[in-house]
């Protein structure tokens, strides 16, 4: 995951040439970075971050020709990740960027359908796991992907995946049980 | 999901030429003037004495005012296209042609005598010369913020703004061919509001045209 800058130039230069395979490493890489520019601004909601991630490798695509090879590479790709971001929060009328739970329950009107609640809870669930674990859990429950995708992803074994993904499940229980997690709607 | 997209975006990857914003620019520009020039021709017609006033001092003084409107637009322009860009100090070369025609203009008021003054600032078309400007600057406009609008501008009000400044700067070099009028404060009233009315319209609407 961590391509310095002279190699995604690199990366850049050559698929603007032409070089799909490039492209092809160029924007599995911009994606994780992606990932982690809007997970760390909207924490919440996995699809939205999907979302914004698809729209801004989109937008890479269609507008490569306005990076200036003379400049670097990364600041232009954050460039245009922000203003998908902005964009999102006009769109869906949202500037706050506190995380919910550290809000008074009044302000808290967001969405207060069972479904979204419930997703949200398993996030903030899913939260408390180390970054590892959580992935996992992610892939194989909110994502339902199979034990073998989410391995590869991971660059795991299905067994170690299976181990940890159950191992993962054990803390949550234990936690909730112990009402360790003490979120109230 | 997403992996179907970077295979689906990697398939339809073409190569990009190093100058393509400039290029497509240029292409906007080339149009954009090819309509305004032909308008002015046929609708207004070139000024009767065009051919003289080639070798008169004003007319190309008229004219390298609005120029230098144009040319620095289109500069920020370029900047502003680009999601990272800032037009920064390519803005602050506006104050030449705006203190040209200031001296221009004190000088010619200066010389000026008894009761002519009016004449130097109103010219003969002072109520139509911002409005045919501005109308000029249509297709000018239109067509430049077309190519704005496959580029990544992320001021996007800005954006608007110099990309109407553009316009106006040569419509109003555009129009100069038809016409007359000699006076530098003319110009410097009258053309000015003419270049201002398509820069103003862009900052209003591109906000709304340029969102991607």
């Amino acid at each position: 995951m961590e391509t310095s800058e002279a190699e995604l130039k690199v990366l850049m230069i050559a698929s603007l040439g032409g070089d799909s395979g490039a492209y092809r490493a160029l924007l599995g890489d911009l994606r994780l970075r992606l990932g982690a520019y809007f997970r760390r601004r909207l924490r919440r909601d996995a699809d939205d971050i999907e979302d914004l991630v698809q729209d801004s490798l989109i937008a890479i695509h269609t507008r490569r020709e306005t990076w200036d090879r003379d400049q670097a590479l990364t600041p232009w790709v954050y460039a245009i990740a922000r203003y998908k971001l902005i964009d999102h929060y006009r769109r869906t009328g949202r500037r706050v960027m506190v995380p919910l739970d550290d809000l008074p329950g009044e302000l808290r009107t967001e969405d207060h359908s069972a479904a979204a609640d419930a997703r949200r809870d398993v996030t903030t669930v899913l939260d408390s796991l180390p970054e590892r674990t959580r992935r996992l859990l992610h892939d194989l429950k909110v994502q339902e992907l199979s034990v073998a995708e989410t391995a590869a992803r991971a660059g795991m074994s299905e067994g170690a995946v299976k181990v940890a993904a159950h191992r993962g499940l054990r803390t949550l229980m234990d936690r909730f049980a112990g009402g360790g997690a003490s979120h109230d709607g | 999901m997403t992996d179907d997209l970077i295979d689906r975006l990697a398939r339809d990857l073409k190569p990009v030429r190093p100058e393509a914003v400039r290029n497509r620019l240029v292409l906007a520009v080339a149009a954009g003037s090819i309509v305004a020039v032909a308008g002015v021709w046929l609708f207004l017609g070139p000024r009767s004495d065009l051919i003289r006033a080639l070798t008169s001092m004003m007319f190309w003084m008229k004219l390298a005012y609005t120029v230098a409107f144009a040319v620095v637009g289109a500069l920020c322009v370029e900047r502003i296209a680009r999601p990272t860009g800032r037009p920064g100090l390519r803005l602050a070369w506006l104050a030449a042609p705006v203190l040209l025609i200031g001296v221009a203009t004190m000088v010619q008021i200066a010389k000026a005598p008894a009761g002519g003054v009016r004449t130097l600032v109103m010219g003969g078309s002072a109520a139509l010369c911002p409005w045919l400007i501005a109308t000029v600057s249509a297709p000018l406009f239109l067509a430049l913020m077309w190519a704005m609008r496959s580029l990544a501008p992320t001021r996007l009000r800005l954006a608007g703004a110099l990309t109407g400044l553009t316009a106006g700067g040569l419509a109003a070099s555009i129009y100069s061919l038809h016409c007359g009028e000699t006076g530098a404060p003319f110009v410097a009233i009258w053309y000015s509001l003419g270049i201002l009315a398509p820069c103003v319209v862009g900052a209003l609407t591109g906000p709304r045209l340029l969102r991607w």
